[in-house]
Order: structure tokens, then C-alpha cells, then sequence
């Protein structure tokens, strides 16, 4: 079968009456017209597990910051200087490129009033955008999705994870984004002759759920057939690393140069709560990230998309001033977040360094809400209305 | 009412107030009246069997080896960390098999009830905990005032240590207040959203000071931290403490309908019929919280067999794994894949997401979690492997889950094919369906299965036929 009548006929026969002429408009016009959402894209990288801060953009003038890591602080002499107080922790030198670059944008103190020190309650809290003391069901990203989505169907590629599970950060109210591990395993996946016959026949039952199931696939087959076409059509000629991060991002890249409409791709890089011998751990993993992103960034300049594209890298939390026993550190607060990609930079690092002296209970204080952050690339990057996906309105930065 | 429509209400009340039930079980309870199917559920629910599988207290252990650490003490660093690690993986396997546990006794047919109940209550007062000793001992409160009054559940909730440990209650001192529990408990646990103010919130917090748990996991009054001062809450004054606070909010009728609408959410509809959830509150509120009344009342009411409630929800992943131990009479001889299972899909026990717990309904399902449902079924009974890896939330102490995707089952395909062995061929395809499907399923869908599925011997047949209804979409909901 060819696979306009292919989606025709699964369109026209898979969910009874939905909405599906609206469906198929859509489908046709953003596969065919080739108009994506919006033409710039955001990269999130996540680093679970709580990516200690202070020994990422390291306080190198700073005695405090010495006399409380005695045996993790990062030599004085070994930083990456950006100024003349904080530079990067040297496993980061592919991003200090970038940095010279004027790709790169540090932003301090990050973080939210009544930080919470649970991995999955602030990382919850960091997906969903909301203050930590209410509890939301959705993601920033997937009511991003919804807000795109209003009065026209819409298509859950058009947030793309690179993983096999979806996160909270894609789920919306109405819509969900997709996650694929590549597109020709989710192809296959959705290829299977029973799955076939299930979008092939309508459903004989009206409940709402029941609906939902059969949109829901509907749309999961159209994506993945969508993505995997177009998936083919550039292949990277840059070496990625072959690190986990280093192939999801070689991915994106492709993705995104095969022009795929997609305005959010997402990817996770875990392992760093490093209460055991810091170092050596955190050392390999921002080597890894450092390594997978400046390959990207490169990718993205070579195709010339790099102003396009915009990479924003955040973790839970924070981890305390103070080392602890094992030569590692504990859960702590606020954190460094970066922006890479884009249009140059006029002020690479935003804001003030880390006050050492003023802290919350041996934690550093926040003096960014990281809701700022989200707004201001919701509004500025991908121009739609922050106040509507964050339900308040937030300050916005001068990122850009 | 035809005779499928007959046996789907029989199987939505085992859907609603269990896990479902086998064919065999299906056809006894369809000579039954609605009542007495009912009475002998509530008769089922008098067993109380706790879960006991951990023994030891673990945040004795834990907490020397911590101090241990910390003085650096006994041994060089390297026996410590080995020490340190050992705990850790003791740990995980110790709430491995309370998930195990839990999974199984959700598969009794016994027990159904009253583990549903359980189920709902982990829910509502959703919880975490790294001391496994609590966990179980929180569960089993849980599984004990399932069916009882709903104040016994909400006083021996509130004091128990795990709840304590997760809403911050041990630091909650007269003078420095810790707020969370007293937030919770209000918006929550009992009264709903916008029922109290911040004030509240801040005086109650005062009357639990004090409100605190020892190394076994048992309540303890601090006398010295809490604050015997003036409290005024909820426009009352006098000199509360935390017991007068759960009185006051039982004492308000809006605890009820918060109570009764998410019992109806979760039992009945996620839609909420105003009219069947008020009259739900009054009854409930009127029996001192009688939950066992509640739930009799909702069970018997003619409103509950609405056609647009059967097969109206989703099934959790929970629901779903036990759904196949009930209808199927299989047990799960290795484990390890019914908790990989439950990550993919995306509910593990004893694991919420938050306090609020897990939003269900449509959030189970997003193009991922539905595609590895289809193919479920497949990898029970083929011997397919599932290949999707679990994201790693990054938290050191969580379990590394070694990819095991592979199901190892006991379960008798020719037992359960004898439930059928009067049903002709030509009709055993839709048969099956009216036993593994709460909502009607398309005659062309039912003719591609028929056609595709030939085997030799009937309990073959019944397989592969099950197999693909239950890789269905239909099949998702309950």
C-alpha cells in the first residue's frame, strides 16, 4: 500500500468519529506543506540525579568553596576560567570551546522557594513547572504541546524524547509527545500486522477512554511512520561519541537536519548523585556530556541550523556546599543551568556567582526561579504564551 | 438483558471490588443475584492476612552504619563502602519481595477485596519510604482499616511512622513548625483544595508538634516539642493537639464528599455524576465513615451497572498484572519481570510519584506505555522478550533493575480451556471475548483474529485466541 492511502485509510477508519478530517488536514499540512510548529527548536538535557553544581562552574577565587571540599574541591589551576571568580570544571573543556565561542550562557543560582531534596519530588517539580508545593499531573513540554494544539489536531512527534519510556516533562492535559529510541524501532514496533488491524477497524464501543486508546495509536502510527520516513533522509556525517548521550543526540541531529517537524526533543543523562567519591564519577559523566554536545553543536553549524537550535541542560537539584565523609556530597539546592546554541551572546554568564556566604542551612540560595528560564524560552525561543503553559507569568531573562 | 450483558455486570463488580475473575468463577456467580454476589465479596474481605515478609528494622542498621561512616570508623574506607553497599542492595531486595507479596496476595481470590481497598488507600495516602519495616507496617495498617471507619484509618495513618518520616512530621517542633503534614492532611487526605486557609494550615501545624516515631517504626508523643499554646483553627479556639485536629476535620461533611468522590473516581467513573457522589457523602458521612457501608452501598446501587460505567476505565498497571493472575489462575514463578513491568508501564508499588499519588485514567496511557500493552500479552504467553529499557531516575539507592523481559508463568491453558469445551468453534472466538473484554469489540476485529489463529488441540486455540484479544485496545479498559 503507498502511504498517503495508508494514512488515509487508517485516518478515515481508526477512531469512529473523531475528529479525524481535522486529523488528516493537519497531518497533510505539516507533512506535505512542511511548515513545522515553529522553526526553532529546543534540545533539553536532564542530568538526573542532582549534578553538583559547584564543581560544574567552580568558584575558583573562593576559600569557603576550598575549605568545605577539602578533598573534591577542583584545583585552582586545572578550572577553565570564564572570569575572573568562576570557571569550568576542566572535564568540560568541549563545552569551554563552545564558550569561546559565545555559544554558551551559564545561569546561577537556579532553583525554587522551598526547595525540595527528593530526587523525584524536585525532579517532578522541574518537569511539571510547578512551585513545590502543588502537585501537577502534567508536563511543561506537553502543555506546550496543548497550547500548540488548540482548535487543530495534533500530532505527538512534534515533541520527540529520545528514550523508550516517555517522561512527565511531555505529558499534556489534551496531547503527548513520543518518545522513540530511533525512529526505525518504534517503526517496526507499529508495523506488526496486529497492530495494523487494530488501526484499521474502528472501535464499536463509545467510551471516552476507549476513543482515546484508538486516537492514541492512531496517532502513535502516524508519527512513527512520519518520523521514519523522514528520519532517511540525512544521515550525520559528524563522528558522535558513542556514549548513550552521544548516539540519542546524533538522533536529534539527524532529525533535525531531515527537517522533521519538531520543536522539542528531550534526553536524559543519569548518574549523578554522587555521594561516594565524587570525582571520578562526575568527571566521566560531563566529559561524556561535554563530548556529545560540541559534536552536536558542530553538526547543527555545518548544517547551518545552529541558530535554530537551542540546548537548555538542567538538573534537580543542586548538592550541598559542604563534602561529606565519603568524599562525596549530599542533596542540595540550587544549580547552574546552561544555554547552548543559538544566536551569539552578549552576556555569556547572566548573572552573579554563588554567594557562599549566604546560604540556607549549608545550601545555596536561589535567586533565579527556574520558571523564568522556562518562560523565557517559551516566549522568546519558541514564541507562544508562556503565562498560558506556567499558569502565572513569570520575570523573563535577557538570554538573548 | 441478553446474557453477555448479564455477565459483563457480574465481571464489572469483580473488576471494581478486585481484580477481575477467572471464567469458572464468572460462570458460578452468574446463577447468583446481584446481592448475594455482593454479600459473599464482603464475606471474602474478612480475611486479613498481613503482609509479613520483612523482619528485621532496618533503620537501626541503617542508621549505625551511617554514624559509622560519618567517624569513619571500623575498618578502612573500602569495608565501609562494601558494608554500605550491602545494605543498600538489602534494601532493594527487601521491597522487592513486599512488591512480590503484594502482587501475589492481589492474585487471591480471597483477599481481592480487601487488597483493592488497600490498592486505593496507597493511593490516597501515597507514600515513600526507604525504611522497608515501615513501608510494610504502613501497608498493613492500610490493608487492616481498609474496610473499617475511615477515622480509625486517618488517626493510625497519621501516626504511623513511614507517613511521619515522608511529610516531615519528625521535624514538625514547637519552635521551628514543620508544615507539610498539616498541608497535606487538609488538602489531601480529607477535606479537599480550597477548604481551609494558609492560617489553618499554620495553627494545625503547632497541634502535631511534637507528633513524631522511634527507631521501631512506633508512635511517640515529644511532650518537649510541642507547643501546649492557643491554637485557632478552622475558627475555633483552645489548646489543640494533633487528635483534635483529626476530629475536626472528620467532623466536617466536606471530608466526606472529597472521600466519596475519589472512591466514586476510582470505583465507578473518573467522571463524576454530582448527584450519586452527594448522596455517597451524606451516607457515609451519617455512618460515622463506615467505609464497609459506603462500599455495600455503591455495589448494590443500580446507577454502578450503567452501561456507561462498564469498561469505563483504564486499568492501572497494577490492575492489569493482577487482572491476568485472576482471570488466568497464573502465578508468576520468577518476579523480576512483574516489577519491570510495572516501571515500563509506569506504577510501582510503594513507589508513587508524589503524595498526591498517581494521577490514573488517561496518564497511563501515552504512546509508549500503549505499544508495550499490546505487546504484553505476546511476551507472557509466547515467549516474546520485551525490549524497552527503564530510565534510571538517578538516584543512587534506587535498584538498578537488571533487564529481565523475559515472563516465567505457571498457568494451565487446558483448565482454562475447559470453562469453554460446550462452546462450538464458530462461536468460541467471541466467547472469549465477552470473558477478557468489559466493553463489545468490532465483529471485523473478532473475524481477523478468528481467521489468523488454527491450532491442532482446543486448548491451542484458546491461547493464541486469547492472546490476541488480549493484545487488543479493548482489553485495556475495565
Amino acid at each position: 500500500m503507498k502511504r498517503r492511502t495508508f494514512l488515509k485509510k487508517t485516518a478515515f477508519t481508526t477512531a469512529g468519529s473523531l475528529l479525524i478530517p481535522q486529523f488528516l488536514k493537519a497531518y497533510e499540512q505539516k507533512h506535505f506543506g512542511q511548515k513545522p510548529l515553529n522553526d526553532k527548536i529546543l534540545v533539553v538535557i536532564q542530568l538526573s540525579g542532582g549534578n553538583d553544581g559547584l564543581n560544574t562552574v567552580v568558584p575558583f577565587r573562593n576559600d569557603i568553596y576550598y575549605r568545605e571540599r577539602p578533598s573534591i574541591a577542583i584545583n585552582q589551576n586545572n578550572v577553565l576560567r570564564l572570569n575572573d571568580e568562576i570557571g569550568f570544571n576542566p572535564a568540560l573543556e568541549k563545552i569551554k570551546e563552545l564558550y569561546d565561542n559565545g555559544l554558551v550562557s551559564v545561569i546561577n543560582n537556579v532553583g525554587y522557594p522551598n526547595p525540595d531534596r527528593s530526587h523525584f519530588r524536585s525532579m517532578d517539580i522541574w518537569q511539571t513547572g510547578s512551585s513545590s508545593e502543588e502537585y501537577l499531573s502534567s508536563g511543561w513540554i506537553g502543555r506546550y504541546l496543548d497550547a500548540q494544539c488548540i482548535g487543530q489536531s495534533c500530532l505527538p512527534h512534534q515533541a520527540l524524547e529520545i528514550d523508550d519510556t516517555l517522561s512527565l516533562a511531555l505529558k499534556g492535559q489534551q496531547v503527548n509527545g513520543l518518545s522513540l529510541q530511533n525512529p526505525e524501532k518504534l517503526y517496526r514496533q507499529t508495523q506488526s500486522a496486529f497492530v495494523k488491524t487494530l488501526t484499521d477497524i474502528p472501535a464499536a464501543d463509545n467510551h471516552d477512554n476507549v476513543a482515546y486508546l484508538y486516537k492514541t495509536l492512531a496517532e502513535t502510527v502516524s508519527s512513527a511512520e512520519y518520523v521514519h520516513t523522514k528520519a532517511k533522509v540525512n544521515k550525520s556525517r559528524m563522528m558522535y561519541p558513542t556514549t548513550e548521550l552521544g548516539k540519542r543526540l546524533n538522533t536529534i541531529a539527524e532529525l533535525i537536519t531531515s527537517g522533521v517537524s519538531t520543536s522539542v526533543y528531550y534526553v536524559s543523562l543519569s548518574g549523578f548523585d554522587t555521594h561516594i567519591r565524587q570525582n571520578d564519577q562526575q568527571d566521566r559523566l560531563l566529559r561524556q556530556y561535554a563530548e556529545a554536545v560540541n559534536v552536536f553543536v558542530n553538526d547543527m553549524k555545518a548544517n547551518s541550523r545552529l541558530d535554530d537550535v537551542m540546548v537548555l541542560t538542567f538538573s534537580e537539584f543542586g548538592r550541598r556546599v559542604k563534602q561529606n565523609a565519603s568524599s562525596g556530597t549530599d542533596h542540595g539546592t540550587a544549580n547552574n543551568v546552561f544555554l547552548i546554541g543559538g544566536p551569539k551572546r552578549t552576556r555569556p554568564i547572566l548573572n552573579e556567582a554563588p554567594d557562599l556566604t549566604n546560604l540556607d542551612n549549608g545550601d545555596l540560595k536561589y535567586s533565579i526561579d527556574f520558571r523564568e528560564v522556562y518562560a523565557t524560552l517559551l516566549d522568546d525561543w519558541l514564541h507562544t504564551d508562556s503565562t498560558k503553559i506556567l499558569t502565572q507569568k513569570f520575570n523573563k531573562l535577557p538570554l538573548f | 438483558m441478553d446474557a453477555i450483558q448479564h455477565q459483563r455486570t457480574i465481571q464489572h463488580l469483580f473488576w471494581r471490588a478486585g481484580f477481575g475473575a477467572s471464567p469458572s468463577e464468572v460462570q458460578k456467580a452468574m446463577s447468583m443475584s446481584r446481592l448475594q454476589l455482593v454479600k459473599s465479596l464482603f464475606r471474602d474481605s474478612s480475611h486479613l492476612k498481613l503482609l509479613e515478609q520483612v523482619s528485621d528494622t532496618p533503620a537501626q542498621n541503617l542508621k549505625n552504619l551511617r554514624q559509622a561512616v560519618k567517624q569513619n570508623a571500623g575498618g578502612s574506607r573500602e569495608d565501609l563502602r562494601d558494608k554500605l553497599k550491602l545494605m543498600a542492595q538489602e534494601r532493594r531486595e527487601n521491597i522487592s519481595t513486599l512488591n512480590d507479596a503484594w502482587v501475589a496476595q492481589m492474585g487471591n481470590e480471597a483477599y481481592a477485596f480487601r487488597e483493592k481497598m488497600a490498592l486505593f488507600w496507597h493511593n490516597h495516602f501515597a507514600c515513600r519510604s526507604r525504611a522497608v519495616g515501615f513501608i510494610q507496617q504502613q501497608n498493613n495498617t492500610l490493608r487492616t482499616h481498609a474496610l473499617g471507619k475511615f477515622g480509625d484509618l486517618l488517626m493510625a495513618v497519621s501516626k504511623d511512622a513511614a507517613m511521619l518520616q515522608f511529610l516531615n512530621n519528625q521535624q514538625n517542633r514547637k519552635r521551628s513548625p514543620n508544615e507539610n503534614f498539616a498541608r497535606e492532611v487538609m488538602e489531601l487526605f480529607t477535606l479537599g483544595r480550597g477548604q481551609y486557609t494558609e492560617q489553618d494550615i499554620k495553627e494545625a501545624a503547632r497541634a502535631f508538634t511534637g507528633w513524631g516515631f522511634n527507631i521501631n517504626g512506633d508512635f511517640i508523643f515529644r511532650e518537649n516539642f510541642h507547643d501546649n499554646g492557643l491554637k485557632t483553627i478552622f475558627g475555633k479556639s483552645g489548646n489543640y493537639k494533633g487528635e483534635d485536629v483529626i476530629e475536626m476535620l472528620l467532623a466536617n461533611p466536606k471530608t466526606a464528599q472529597h472521600i466519596s468522590t475519589k472512591i466514586y473516581r476510582a470505583f465507578v467513573n473518573e467522571k463524576v455524576d454530582e448527584a450519586h457522589v452527594t448522596a455517597m457523602a451524606k451516607r457515609f458521612y451519617h455512618s460515622q465513615y463506615d467505609i464497609a457501608d459506603l462500599m455495600e452501598y455503591v455495589f448494590t446501587s443500580d446507577w454502578f451497572y450503567h452501561s456507561v460505567n462498564i469498561g469505563a476505565q483504564i486499568k492501572s498497571p497494577v490492575e492489569y498484572l493482577s487482572g491476568l493472575q485472576r482471570t488466568f489462575n497464573l502465578n508468576f514463578v520468577d518476579k523480576t519481570p512483574v516489577l519491570y513491568t510495572q516501571k515500563i508501564l509506569g506504577q510501582v508499588l510503594f513507589n508513587p510519584p508524589n503524595v498526591a499519588g498517581w494521577p490514573g485514567g488517561k496518564a497511563w496511557i501515552d504512546s509508549s506505555s500503549l505499544l508495550s500493552r499490546l505487546q504484553l500479552p505476546s511476551v507472557l504467553f509466547r515467549n516474546e522478550t520485551i525490549n524497552v529499557s527503564v530510565k534510571e531516575s538517578g538516584d543512587v539507592n534506587e535498584e538498578k533493575l537488571v533487564r529481565k523481559n523475559k515472563f516465567e508463568i505457571n498457568m494451565n491453558w487446558q483448565d482454562f480451556a475447559h470453562s469453554f469445551e460446550s462452546i462450538p468453534d464458530s462461536a468460541l472466538c467471541k466467547t472469549l471475548a465477552s470473558y477478557l473484554l468489559q466493553v463489545p469489540i468490532n465483529d471485523a476485529t473478532i473475524k481477523r483474529i478468528e481467521n489468523k489463529v488454527s491450532a491442532p488441540e482446543r486448548s491451542e486455540t484458546v491461547k493464541q485466541l486469547c492472546i490476541s484479544l488480549m493484545s487488543t485496545l479493548e482489553y485495556q479498559v475495565c
